[in-house]
């Protein structure tokens, strides 16, 4: 049998289980709640995993490796970026969440903002974030599948693309988050044993590991890059900071990422499954440099960066040197599952924004029936599916990674700001809030239109590739650095200067009063006349 | 704004102030300190040479440092699940609390 063909049955495998489950799921999705948020009824340890199968997506298990492999500790920056930012997460954003959303990130807001264009603006970054992080998953997973299996690009997009359109048309969320979990497990099973294979090699000793990339390999791969002297090089050490603060803020911005913690039924499960999850991501992250360094030197860098520039086939191909044609078969085949679970989540993120918040909120002011709602949240769901289909397509020859620090920048500036705000600070208002996320949205969209991803004058260095051949404007690959302070400032700017001030807006309804958001964030209640009655007999009995 | 008071009533409540006063007291140093610790990294990383020296055998000061950004996650990760899961309780005395000292409930 030819390696091709034992990839192709582990892929269908794949395809095979992933529907079996959608064909489970369908049964119980029968209306918005379950379609959005699997009716509130995940375990605490499943959500664990979930989240940690959306955090996993194939940059962390593909891209960082091969960053690692390729250009030593600066690759290793994504690992710890993406595990710290789970603090952000955990601390600041994760219960308030829970205890004031329903089925979006709009939701949350708008708990707070009586207002359809906080909604609006909400759901359109919502869509934003989704759509690059989307486009970016299918243009590298379709060059990827195209390697692994000899597909030709458009049609490894067109597979990948029906396939999250039907798990979340008919499964909905109860699907994506069980396919989610398979996946988390595999890719788990996946990055153990290559590890251990790895460090069989070294007496399962990692210091005669990172001994033999010193030996084999040089220094320079175990230090971040020097800083180098002049201009250029203070941008470069600039945009090293601005990448992290994109990462560690941008994380709690994600729209595919906050839902889960909108899919267990409070914050005590909401904060269970967060133990699970940094346990099992920390540890997969602990593992990137075993897999990046084991592949520099089991299969060597020349080679790795022969098969794909950016080194993202640099797992698959240390999975076939060390386990043979089943093993290699057996980590693509979870290397394929990894990318339609998070595209998956991103249809299911940037649908719910769409059919929940622009049409059942914003065009139908929130009369439409629950049936005219689920039909809206699958129209979405195909719409969305589509839209990402037919933008990645043309982009087969674009380097369209940058999309995805552009999804983390967005994110970090449009979202968090606004998040956090309508937690925390009392004067804020709805002029604030819509200001804050445009500036966010906008400026970091702009930033990196005219940044080297795009402006890469006409022989840039590889692997990009020249895109617009006019040198750069603004010198940072990540905007994050400029665009987060900038989200923060339309935040102030806009309470400040516009608007009517947050206590005329609660005396005339359009916000609630902060009262009532202090209490909600930090206890989860939510409908207060019946929880008082409830919790009264027990004083009564007590004091009897 | 009838129900406005209900929320107004459980603010008021000694257990709703320590609840925001502990939650305050844990998560403002937790978060300064996870952003220093780490930026501090970053900083180093991207501006000197620091990290460079080896520490533990092929080990560099960076791969030491990163490691324990690790460490630190899952430290802070644990702190703050063991209060939090105190807290809980304090949720639930705030609201019967609020439920006897309002004239709403039922006297």
């Amino acid at each position: 049998m030819s390696d091709q063909v034992i990839a192709i049955i582990f892929f269908v495998a794949i395809i095979a289980l992933t529907l079996g489950i959608t064909a489970w799921a369908s049964r119980k999705n029968t209306g918005t709640d379950s379609h959005y948020v699997a009716g509130g009824n995940i375990k605490g340890w499943q959500n664990g995993l979930a989240i940690s199968g959306d955090y996993l997506s194939a940059a962390s298990f593909l891209g960082i490796a091969g960053a690692i492999a390729l250009t030593g500790f600066s690759g290793f920056y994504l690992s710890i970026g993406f595990l710290v930012a789970y603090l952000v997460v955990l601390l600041l954003v994760a219960e308030p969440l829970r205890n004031m959303g329903k089925y979006t990130l709009a939701d949350m807001l708008t708990s707070r903002f009586n207002s359809s264009s906080v909604r609006s603006v909400a759901a359109l970054s919502t869509i934003a974030i989704s759509m690059f992080y989307m486009i970016a998953q299918l243009n590298g997973s379709g060059a990827l599948i195209g390697l692994l299996l000899g597909l030709p690009y458009w049609l490894s997009v067109i597979v990948i693309g029906i396939l999250m359109t039907v798990y979340v048309v008919i499964g909905g969320m109860v699907a994506t988050t069980w396919i989610q979990i398979v996946k988390a497990v595999l890719l788990i099973i996946g990055t153990l044993t290559l590890s251990i294979l790895v460090l069989s090699r070294y007496g399962f000793n990692p210091l005669a590991l990172f001994a033999a990339v010193e030996n084999d390999i040089g220094r320079e791969a175990l230090v971040p890059p020097a800083p180098t002297p002049g201009i250029e090089g203070l941008w470069l050490s600039l945009d090293v900071i601005s990448l992290n603060i994109a990462l560690v803020l941008g994380t709690a911005g994600l729209p595919h990422i906050l839902i889960r913690f909108l899919t267990v039924p409070d914050a005590k499960t909401a904060r269970s499954s967060i133990v699970t999850a940094t346990w099992i991501i920390g540890l997969f992250y602990l593992l990137t440099p075993v897999l990046g360094y084991g592949a520099a030197l089991i299969v060597g860098q020349d080679a790795i960066s022969n098969a794909n520039a950016a080194g993202n086939l640099a797992a698959p191909q240390l999975a076939e040197i060390l386990g043979g044609p089943i093993f290699f078969a057996f980590i693509s085949a979870v290397a394929f599952s990894t990318i339609v679970a998070v595209v998956a989540g991103l249809v299911v993120a940037a649908s719910s924004a769409f059919a929940h918040d622009f049409y059942t909120n914003v065009i139908r002011g929130g009369e439409a029936t629950e049936q005219e709602q689920f039909r809206a949240a699958r129209y979405a769901a195909i719409g969305i599916s589509l839209a990402a289909i037919l933008l990645a397509l043309p982009a087969e020859s674009f380097n369209v990674a940058f999309l995805v620090a552009l999804a983390f920048a967005v994110a970090a500036s449009a979202n968090v700001p606004v998040i956090l705000l309508t937690i925390f600070w009392k004067r804020f208002n709805t002029t604030g809030a819509v200001t804050g996320m445009l500036v966010g949205l906008i400026s970091a969209i702009v930033l990196v239109l005219i940044s080297p991803n795009v402006l890469t004058g006409p022989n840039p260095e590889p692997p990009a590739t020249p895109i617009i051949p006019i040198d750069y404007i603004f010198p940072l690959k990540s905007p994050a650095l400029v665009s987060v302070p900038l989200g923060f400032l339309g935040c102030y700017l806009g309470t400040i200067l516009g608007g009517r001030g947050a206590e005329r807006e609660r005396e005339q309804g359009l916000q609630v009063s902060y009262d009532e958001i202090r209490v909600r964030a930090n206890t989860g209640i939510s409908n207060i006349e019946e929880e008082i009655r409830e919790a009264a007999p027990e004083t009564e009995q007590r004091t009897s | 704004m009838e129900s406005n008071n209900e929320w107004v009533r459980v603010e008021r409540t000694g257990a709703f102030k320590d609840l925001v006063r502990r939650k305050k007291a844990f998560i403002i140093p937790a978060t300064i300190f996870f952003l220093v610790f780490y930026f501090g990294l970053v900083f180093l990383g991207a501006f000197t040479t620091v990290l460079n020296v080896k520490v533990v055998g092929p080990l560099t000061l960076a791969y030491v440092y990163a490691f324990a950004q690790f460490a630190m996650t899952w430290i802070l990760m644990h702190l703050y699940v063991r209060q939090a899961n105190k807290w809980d309780d304090l949720v639930e005395r705030a609201r019967t609390e609020a439920a006897s000292s309002g004239e709403g409930g039922p006297a």
